[in-house]
């Protein structure tokens, strides 16, 4: 049965802005990416909004509603009751643009500073052999659909803007994690990892695993061992000693 | 709010969180759960009686291993090295720094701690009330980086827990045995998931396929890794519950249901 919904949508930009109420129709079926869209159709045509798929694997329209980063395309409206309602604001860790977009580029400056997958080089692309074994770890990062819902929700930078310059962000530190365990990734990823990306930043609190629309363990796949693979090197005098007496390459 | 998620570029909005779920709830369950087993523990830990069951051989994991002179006769499994120790020092003072050591800088405990009892954050997309963060990479929590050396004591103490729970089969069997056999299971199920026996099992390896074994050891540690946050809490229950009901029988308060 459609219904009117309560929404509250965040509008404005850099300078000033605010929550603004609306009621607008609700039917069978609908995310909140759809009534988003309603709105601009019938009330407040000018409304910005990022969107791209509705399928939840372009990772465009990441928001937040009722204070939690969603992707609107996959936040349904049956999860709210008819009562209830509805806020939606722009990514509240990002500098805002317009009404509910915001200017992501801190992801894309953070992505550049990652030396890209760097195979022996001696190999020849086409040559490139590994078992199933070997990759599967790094696959798993790669179902990433870089909707920075993990950056987004990080108090890292979330709550500490100073520390942007310092720390990479969750989806940043599971790519160095996604090349550091490639079979065939000759790159030392994991100084690099901890002092130039800010992996001592992250006190490992999980929300960037909560909010991943992906289902991906961040936590507990990338960033603790690359943690673990740090302590390796900086905090285990064992471990280096080994590395030492025996000579141990990456194996 | 000048910081954060009130800095100038960002959204214009004042409130810390627009969540409108119980977000509070699970850091003060938390809390709470923290709370009562660091009181547990603290006033049993420095007890110093009711912890050893000579009839059956039970002994409190509390008190394990039990190493000086003041240990009641029989508890002592592995000697006494150590003198009569004054009324201060816990008897199981040789473990249980280390055992506390172990969670403390568990993964799981951290994201467990830092949450409810630093609000760093205390729940996700709301606003932490710290001004500054420096995360782990400054004293004193630059020392969680050690939680592999309290992982190796959590080792050999678990070989201690077992020990003991095994010498108390030879008086017969109870409902006491029972517990601590659980206990001893739980404990080690909690061990041998922690990250950092994943990450020296076979996590720290860049090539699966040279090393079968362990990457057999790898699956099997983190087919266990996914409950380590269940096997934690679980092991605290368990903790407390064996120790009560050793207290319980040792003071008399309670018998021992014997099986054979």
């Amino acid at each position: 049965m459609p219904y009117k919904a309560k929404f509250k949508v965040w509008r404005g930009d850099a300078e000033s802005g605010e929550l603004r109420d609306f009621l607008v129709e609700v039917n069978e079926g609908e995310v909140v990416l759809d009534i988003i869209h309603r709105l601009q159709a019938t009330q407040a045509p000018d409304l910005a909004v990022r969107w791209n798929c509705k399928a939840g694997k372009c990772g465009s329209c990441s928001a937040e509603i009722n204070g939690r980063p969603r992707l609107l395309c996959m936040t349904r409206m049956s999860t709210f009751t008819e009562e209830e309602t509805v806020t939606v604001t722009p990514m509240r860790t990002f500098p805002v643009i317009r009404d509910l977009v915001t200017d992501v580029s801190f992801n894309y400056q953070k992505a550049r500073e990652i030396p890209s997958f760097t195979p022996p080089a001696d190999l020849a692309p086409g040559d490139y052999r590994m078992q199933q074994v070997d990759v599967q770890r790094s696959q798993e990062f790669r179902k990433c659909i870089e909707c920075f819902l993990c950056q987004n929700t990080c108090h890292v930078v979330r709550d500490h803007e100073e520390n942007k310059e310092a720390f990479s962000g969750p989806r940043f530190l599971m790519r160095a994690a996604e090349l550091e365990f490639h079979p065939l990734d000759t790159a030392d990823r994991v100084p690099s990892a901890q002092e130039d990306h800010g992996l001592g930043l992250c006190n490992i609190t999980k929300c960037c695993t909560e909010v991943c629309p992906e289902h991906i363990a961040i936590t507990d796949n990338a960033l603790i061992p690359m943690k673990e693979r740090v302590a390796d090197r900086k905090y285990d005098p064992v471990v280096w000693l080994g590395s030492k007496i025996f000579r141990r390459s990456k194996t | 709010m000048t910081s954060g998620v009130g800095a100038p570029t960002r959204a214009s909005i004042s409130a810390r969180t627009l969540r409108t779920d119980r977000w509070w709830l699970p850091p003060l369950l938390t809390n709470l759960g923290l709370f009562a087993f660091v009181a547990y523990a603290t006033v049993r830990s420095f007890m110093g009686k009711w912890y050893w069951v000579e009839d059956y051989g039970y002994l409190t994991p509390f008190y394990s291993p039990c190493l000086s002179e003041s240990c009641l006769p029989g508890s002592s499994h592995f000697g006494t090295p150590l003198p009569e120790l004054p009324g201060w020092i816990p008897l199981g003072f040789v473990a249980l720094p280390f055992l506390l050591g172990f969670r403390l800088t568990c993964y799981y405990y951290r994201k467990a701690y830092y949450r409810s009892v630093w609000q760093s954050p205390p729940a996700c997309a709301v606003a932490e009330p710290h001004a500054s963060y420096s995360g782990e990479t400054r004293l004193p929590l630059i020392v969680q980086n050690a939680h592999r050396y309290f992982f190796y004591v959590a080792l050999l103490v678990s070989v201690v827990n077992t020990y003991d729970a095994v010498v108390a089969l030879t008086h017969g069997l109870g409902v006491g045995n029972l517990i601590l056999l659980t206990n001893v299971v739980l404990l080690w199920a909690y061990t041998l998931s922690c990250h950092s026996c994943r990450h020296i099992a076979g996590g720290r390896l860049k090539h699966f396929s040279k090393h079968p074994v362990r990457y057999r050891a790898w699956t099997l540690v983190s087919k266990l890794n996914v409950h380590h946050m269940r096997l934690a809490w679980t092991t605290l229950g368990t903790l407390v519950l064996t120790d009560l009901y050793v207290m319980l029988v040792a003071s008399g308060a309670i018998s021992d249901l014997r099986i054979f």
